[in-house]
């Protein structure tokens, strides 16, 4: 991404230039240490609603019956992250590419590899600050083929998570709608950091980010980019 | 190879930079053999347009030969001879379905900003800043385009370059915005600016059966260009008040149909000209829609306002109500480049259009720079500039 913090600043002085009233909605997502410590889409979570239970929020808490997932934030038992995107395919064709979760690190930039151990088990390499790695296991606790699937760490991972996808047509020439929910325990120590180093201050925008690269690789067949590409003469102003 | 970078306002220059290469397998490595400076260019020389970098390469109206081509590229082949849209547009999304090509979910590698912005993403844009992808431009020897078995056309050797250059934007551009006005026999339309849109639009105007053309400008050899190649009737806004004038030029019912084609920077004669650029230099206001509210007071009541002028920020003082309680249609946004290009050539090549009218200057890509300042200062009666690369 050629996003510098110059470019940025620009964006946002640009969006409040004239009082900015409506347009400041987007200024509530900030970052919150609570957020921070959500987990990349990365691999981690569980959705409450396709699943109907989650072990997580029993053992926090957290009535599933509540349904903002600010209100999780707030009560700081972990994060829970919602984003969804329309895909301009059928729920068949992304619910195999998804369920293939070797595909998984192909859009979602914090995963280093997936392997796929058996049909219901997998393992999980993820980014981790200097260079190095998180690794996790994972199983599936919920499928519906082309419509849904829930996965979870095992029992003593040491980060706690659990995630679901969900596949729903959209209508007649609508493609379909991809929810994506992820759920967490902030673990302690080295992995807790890691995973807020993962998600850095926006935690939606990292799974927003993640769902976006899903939909370019299934409508567009690749993920536009401008890494590489020529340019000139650069400020020191410019990061990228 | 050498290319035209941004160093910031109202500073270009001519550099070596690293050629292009494929980055992803859609891609083609166009070279180049012809690059034109456009308006739209300007709004990036004046600092118009956030989120441009130092270092970033202009250019969004260029052809050439294919000489490098992705391995997921079944559509182009080394030699094919191309123009290249503005526009970049993945061919596979929603609205790529539907024609509105310039509206593409998955061309801008920077959606996030757009969508902080305007809600949404919109497509990615050659050369023209971050906010729509940050891709290098064309205004360069050579340019990666990516989805490049989606957006460029395929010419047949035989008409000039400068004939079919200008489908890369302004000749679509113009179309899209006559065609914007729903014509009907009868129809007066008036066009503000006479620069390269507003004279394509004049043409389409006619070509989709206008009875009359009113263009609006205040530059003497533009005028001339509407009024004695295009059979535009003419005003010009230092002279004579603009109402007034197209009130008695139809009967007193005001022209069924405006397209603005000056966008943000518009210059005037007016007090409101005088306090938007006070208010644009203050960042109080990021726009200066001079001729988008002259053109909402003149049209006539249930008529249409076409704008191919580019608006990025904010707009002060529309005179929103009259828009309203007069009933108007509003038609806007970067050209559906892709709906437009084929149909145009055949015109092109049919002999019923020829854009290449409003070439005033060809210079070679080591002069770029003082083709910009030609061109925005209007020196040498320059209205386009086409900069030869090789
Ligand atoms: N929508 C698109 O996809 C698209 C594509 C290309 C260009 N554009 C935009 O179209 C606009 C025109 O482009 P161009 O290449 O012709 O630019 P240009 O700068 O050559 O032409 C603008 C003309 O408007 C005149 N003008 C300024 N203020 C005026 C006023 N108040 N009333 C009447 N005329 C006025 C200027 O004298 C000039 O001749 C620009 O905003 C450009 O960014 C849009
Ligand atoms: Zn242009
Ligand atoms: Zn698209």
């Amino acid at each position: 991404m050629m996003s510098s913090a110059q470019n940025v600043a620009e964006v946002e002085r640009w969006a409040s230039a004239l009082g900015g009233a409506g347009i400041a909605l987007y200024g509530i997502r900030q970052g919150s240490a609570a957020g921070a410590m959500i987990a990349a889409s990365g691999g981690i979570l569980i959705a409450r609603g396709a699943t109907g239970y989650c072990p997580m929020y029993a053992a926090t808490g957290v009535s599933t019956a509540d349904t903002d997932t600010r209100v999780a934030l707030r009560l700081g038992r972990g994060g829970h992250v919602e984003q969804a995107a329309t895909i301009n395919r059928s729920a068949a064709e992304l619910y195999r590419y998804w369920r293939n979760f070797e595909n998984l690190p192909r859009f979602m930039a914090h995963l280093v590899s997936v392997q796929q151990v058996d049909q219901r088990h997998s393992h999980w390499v993820a980014k981790a600050p200097a260079g190095r790695t998180v690794e996790w296991d994972a199983e599936i606790i919920n499928e519906i083929p082309n419509e849904l699937i829930g996965w979870r760490t095992v029992d003593r991972a040491d980060v706690i998570s659990a995630g679901s996808v969900r596949f729903t047509p959209a209508g007649p020439d609508r493609g379909t709608e991809v929810h994506l929910r992820l759920k967490y325990e902030p673990p302690g120590g080295r992995v807790g950091s890691a995973v807020a180093w993962m998600l850095g201050h926006d935690p939606r925008q990292i799974i927003q980010e993640d769902l976006r690269r899903f939909k370019q690789l299934m409508e567009a067949g690749e993920v536009p980019t401008t890494k590489g590409q020529p340019r000139g003469k650069q400020s020191i102003l410019n990061y990228d | 190879m050498k290319a035209l970078v941004w160093h910031g306002t109202n500073d270009v220059r001519v550099e070596r930079v690293p050629d292009p290469t494929i980055l992803n397998g859609r891609d083609a490595i166009v070279k180049i053999t012809s690059s034109a400076i456009c308006g739209s260019d300007l709004h990036l020389l004046d600092g118009y347009i956030p989120t441009m970098q130092t270092g970033d390469i202009l250019g969004h109206e260029f052809m050439g030969e294919v000489v490098e081509v992705g391995a997921e590229n079944k559509k182009l082949k080394v030699g094919d001879r191309v123009v290249v849209p503005f526009t970049i547009a993945c061919g596979g999304c929603f609205f790529c379905n539907r024609e509105l090509w310039s509206l593409c979910d998955n061309s801008n590698p920077n959606a996030w900003m757009a969508e902080k912005l305007y809600g949404y993403t919109t497509s990615g844009l050659f050369g023209y800043s971050h906010l729509t992808g940050g891709f290098a431009g064309g205004q360069a020897q050579y340019a990666r385009v990516p989805f490049a078995d989606v957006g460029p056309l395929k010419i047949p050797d035989g008409i000039p370059d400068g004939q079919v250059l200008f489908l890369s934007d302004i000749l679509p551009t113009g179309y899209m915005a006559a065609e914007n006005c729903d014509i009907k026999p009868g129809d007066v339309i008036a066009v503000w600016g006479c620069g390269p849109v507003g004279q394509m639009a004049i043409r389409s105007a006619w070509l989709l059966g206008a009875e009359r053309v009113v263009a609006i400008d205040s530059v003497p050899e533009r005028l001339r260009m509407a009024k004695e190649m295009n059979r535009a009737e003419i005003i010009n806004f230092e002279r004579d008040d603009v109402f007034d004038r197209l009130k008695s030029i139809t009967g007193g019912r005001g022209p069924d149909a405006c397209i603005d084609a000056v966008g943000l920077e518009a210059h005037g004669a007016t007090l409101d000209a005088y306090l938007d650029q006070a208010k644009a230099a203050a960042f109080l206001a990021t726009d200066r829609p001079n001729a988008l509210r002259e053109a909402i007071f003149a049209c006539r009541k249930g008529g249409t306002v076409s704008i191919p002028g580019v608006y990025g920020g904010f707009l002060d003082k529309i005179p929103f109500g009259a828009a309203f309680q007069k009933g108007l249609t509003f038609k806007m946004g970067q050209t559906h480049m892709m709906r437009y290009m084929k149909p145009l050539l055949d015109r092109i090549e049919r002999g019923e259009l020829d854009p290449s009218f409003v070439i005033t200057h060809r210079l070679p890509i080591d002069q770029a720079a003082t083709g910009y300042r030609m061109f925005r200062d209007k020196q040498d009666e320059c209205i386009k500039v086409v900069l030869k690369p090789h």
